[in-house]
């Protein structure tokens, strides 16, 4: 399917990234005959392949996954998908349609050129009026600056790097950041009889099911999902939100501080420093606990609200509400390094990584700055970035809804471009 | 068809439009936001020493305090101090109550939250064995702060313990108090 290489090559469309997003892209450029290429660094969902730990597992049941044209095509809707799973599902997902793929090539750089952009990769160069960055919100680990603070004899590991317990050395691990990733790698380090503490900044809990359902069927039903980034008070801190504590299993377990304690996970405060060989935490931990069990009440109230609305409190089962987390009388404030912690891991997020984007569409945060999905330079787009549109932006299932919506701008401007092009030079690119 | 009623809004003597307007402003302008704050002090006799705050730096430039604030600091009696101010560790509590209650003022302004009355207890724990060398093993400072409000608001237990979570969020002295800080003091000789 790959084209011959060397040579330069013009397109409409150029998609950057063969994950979900930059799938159901090429899915809604086919539907419409419009030329493009789909250019991946390795192979279809990559991240899924070769930058995630070995248990991963999806946080939303199997039969959410589903993109433009594919519905969830196993045999179990209730379980979760392992990463090689994803991984199966969206090489069949591209086969499917027939995407037009270049795998295997990595993008270096985009800059504009007259009547559009050329996308320069490691195998040649391509033309194209419109970019679609599609490469995924987590390209690179952030890891705190303090960590340069951390002595040489401590290991350090990002999410991408750390595959299983067994690779880590003996002895107490500290693992920093309380999302989904972090309190799951507590787990399996606990279990693996590495002593862990677990550095709790702000953080979002929920219970993996509720009333008889899972917690994301709750999402989903009471609208929660289908938020849009408009209607929120403060879009940059709605998009800032860590991942909900959730861990998808056969045994469908909450996985919260509550149950990380019971195995033995030593809860500490935020990582606030790092002085010589000590780490120092924050003092904030019944905050950040309190703020989170206040923020799932207020959860479970919406869900309760709309199951009365709605008219299924026969349905499922009756409401409940769940134990305040637990935070010892006297939280740790500090731990030695070297001493009580040989290993830390930073499950601190990730960011988009754009740095070959050479384009003025960076704000002095170097973020990029996009409408909602449409970037600040004409025929450039951006997908899969958490709560891009809707807060279901950054999910399998929430790439249907923001394609269908950034696709309409992509048309409208390619027609636009078409006919400016058929006024002024007959529309040639090159 | 009637128009609804207006919603009635709270008024707990915050101006949180100032506010939300501040914040925008200085989103756009950020160096406006980086401020000084200051105090000086004058020791007078043994413990007792007596700080002045009046000037500080923000929004660009100096900014002055509507006038001279004073603050008397010594240690009470049963150290054989003249007892001439509260202690300077008390101050911690002061600034930590004067903190989180404004901060509750103002998240209930713009939540719509009606105060009627506001209460902060506060206590610190402190083993003197630690200021007075007895056992270098014991920190100098708290060994932990207790806060309690009580609070009489239009408002639910839950929207009642919400405020007071999200005060202890943007609080400024909560973070100085349980995040560490830099602190460097220097000397001349006058």
């Amino acid at each position: 399917m790959n084209r011959p290489t060397g040579a330069r090559r013009a397109v409409d469309v150029v998609v950057i990234g063969a994950g979900h997003c930059g799938l159901a892209m090429s899915h809604a450029l086919l539907q419409r005959s419009v030329d493009h290429m789909v250019i991946e660094r390795g192979e279809v969902a990559n991240a899924w392949r070769s930058e995630r730990w070995d248990s991963l597992r999806l946080l939303t049941p199997n039969w959410m996954c589903r993109l433009p044209g594919q519905p969830y095509d196993g045999d179990d809707p209730d379980g979760f998908m392992h990463a090689a799973d994803v991984a199966g599902f969206l090489a069949r997902y591209a086969e499917r349609m027939r995407a037009p793929l270049l795998t295997q090539t990595t993008v270096r750089r985009v800059v504009p050129r007259s009547g559009g952009y050329l996308v320069c990769t490691d195998r040649g160069d391509w033309h194209c009026r419109a970019v679609v960055l599609a490469s995924g919100a987590c390209s690179r680990p952030v890891v705190p600056r303090l960590s340069e603070q951390v002595p040489a004899s401590v290991a350090q590991w990002t999410t991408r790097d750390y595959r299983r317990p067994a690779e880590l050395g003996p002895g107490g691990v500290l693992v920093v950041g309380a999302s989904a990733t972090g309190l799951q790698l507590a787990l399996e380090i606990q279990r693996s009889g590495r002593p862990v503490m677990l550095a709790t900044g702000e953080h979002v809990r929920m219970p993996r099911s509720y009333r008889g359902r899972d917690v994301q069927w709750w999402l989903l039903a009471s609208g929660v999902l289908d938020q849009r980034i408009e209607a929120m008070d403060d879009m940059a801190r709605a998009r800032r939100l860590p991942s909900p504590q959730l861990v998808g299993s056969d045994e469908r377990t909450t996985l919260d501080l509550n149950a990380l304690q019971r195995e033995g996970v030593e809860v500490c405060g935020r990582l606030a420093a790092v002085r010589g060989t000590t780490a120092l935490f924050s003092g904030s931990l019944h905050n950040v606990c309190a703020l989170a069990d206040l923020k799932m009440g207020r959860l479970l109230d919406v869900f309760d609200a709309w199951a009365r609305a709605a008219g299924l409190e026969g349905d499922v089962d009756a409401a409940r509400r769940f134990e305040p987390t637990t935070v010892a009388a006297t939280p740790r404030l500090g731990c030695e390094l070297g001493r009580d912690v040989h290993t830390i891991v930073w499950a601190t997020g990730y960011r988009p990584d754009f740095s070959w984007l050479d384009l003025p569409v960076f704000d002095r945060r170097g973020e990029l700055r996009h409408d909602r999905g449409i970037v600040d330079a004409p025929g450039v787009y951006v997908l899969g970035l958490p709560f891009l549109r809707r807060r279901k932006s950054s999910f399998i299932h929430g790439a249907e809804a923001d394609v269908r919506e950034i696709a309409a701008h992509l048309f409208a401007f390619l027609d636009a471009a078409a006919n400016e092009g058929n006024r002024h030079s007959g529309g040639a690119l090159c | 068809m009637t128009n609804p009623a207006p919603t009635p809004r709270a008024d707990n003597g915050v101006n949180v439009d100032a506010l939300l307007s501040a914040r925008s402003a200085l989103t756009d302008a950020p160096e406006g936001a980086r401020f000084k704050w200051r105090a000086t002090s004058q020791w007078l006799n043994g413990t007792h020493s007596r700080a002045t705050v009046d000037g500080f730096f923000g929004l660009g430039g100096e900014q002055q305090h509507r006038r001279s604030f004073e603050f008397d600091t010594d240690h009470p009696e049963i150290f054989a101090s003249a007892d001439n101010g509260a202690t300077p560790v008390e101050y911690v509590l002061v600034g930590l109550a004067g903190c989180l209650s404004a901060g509750i003022a103002s998240v209930a302004q713009y939540r719509n939250i009606q105060l009627h009355s506001v209460r902060a207890t506060l206590e610190a724990g402190m083993d003197l064995q630690g200021v007075l060398g007895i056992d270098d093993r014991v920190r100098n400072g708290f060994d932990g702060i207790k806060v309690h409000y009580e609070i009489d608001a239009d408002a639910t237990p839950e929207q009642i313990a919400a405020l007071v979570a999200q005060s202890q969020k943007r609080s400024a002295v909560f973070d100085i108090v349980v995040n560490p800080t830099d602190v460097t003091v220097s000397a001349s000789k006058a």
